[in-house]
């Protein structure tokens, strides 16, 4: 049997690389990305504890939940990107700091 | 058995988001993020959660990636680019994450303090459907009204300046 613990530190290791991902990546479409894998890494610590403190199928509707909420965040956040990708012909986030203000 | 599943799944999981942070091809990453998530889901599938893991592969893996596929198809740059942030902001993203791992090990050991282990059998997907339209319906009522809001709004982003 699999210790709860052993969970957890998977969720824990994904969760920092992807703010490490987020940081490091220079594009907007990397850093997307970057989100989805902590979105995940929340995702794991949530089914693995609700199910060790013993309501396994609630922490599976708020999964459910948060990968419905990811989706949207991705259709809309591509759609704003393609937007801008548009005027500034870029996706570098370098590029975009006359967004500011 | 499951131990050793466990161990291969999470192994290629966090080897793969590994080899997305080194890589500097937009696609790469996209196709290694795709296989992570397939293996995150069949980590879900070890959890007893048969319903999520299948949802995962289909959504995340199957879905969203894809979609991020087609944008990076649309507007992606392509060649491998050099990198060219700082060395500071990398020194600067490392310290922040060693924090950051840190405290969230510190959180889990509390949570984790009478070190018990799972009980109880797999979940039955029909039960999670229940619970759904029951305990959970209004969350739910709200989350279609949250992906008409993201359709609409996708649709309206989309439109070229000018067209009514």
């Amino acid at each position: 049997m699999i210790p709860p613990g052993g969970f957890l530190i998977l969720s824990l290791i994904l969760f920092v690389f992807g703010v490490i991902a987020f940081f490091v990546k220079k594009d907007f479409l990397t850093m997307f990305m970057a989100v989805e894998i902590m979105l995940n890494a929340a995702n794991l610590a949530f089914l693995a504890l609700s199910k060790w403190r013993g309501f396994p199928l609630d922490g599976q509707v708020i999964v459910f939940f948060i990968m419905t909420v990811a989706a949207a965040e991705a259709v809309v956040g591509l759609a704003i990107i393609r937007l801008v990708y548009r005027r500034r012909k870029t996706v570098r986030a370098g590029d975009w700091h006359r967004l500011k203000g | 058995m499951a131990i050793f599943l466990f161990v291969v799944l999470s192994f290629f999981t966090v080897a793969s988001v590994t080899a997305m942070i080194v890589s500097r091809n937009q696609a790469h990453n996209a196709l290694l993020l795709v296989f992570a998530f397939s293996c995150l889901g069949g980590v879900f599938g070890l959890l007893d959660a048969p319903f999520v893991a299948v949802a995962q592969i289909i959504v995340y893996a199957g879905a969203i990636m894809v979609l991020f596929l087609f944008a990076i198809m649309m507007f992606g740059s392509g060649a491998n680019s050099p990198l060219e942030k700082m060395p500071a902001v990398v020194a600067a993203a490392v310290v922040l994450s060693v924090i950051l791992l840190i405290e969230l090990s510190a959180a889990f050991r509390a949570v984790l303090r009478p070190p018990g282990s799972f009980t109880g059998a797999a979940s039955d997907p029909a039960e999670l459907g229940d619970l759904l339209f029951t305990k959970y319906l209004y969350p739910f009522e709200l989350t279609s009204a949250l992906i008409i809001a993201g359709l609409v709004g996708a649709v309206v982003l989309g439109k070229k300046k000018g067209e009514e």
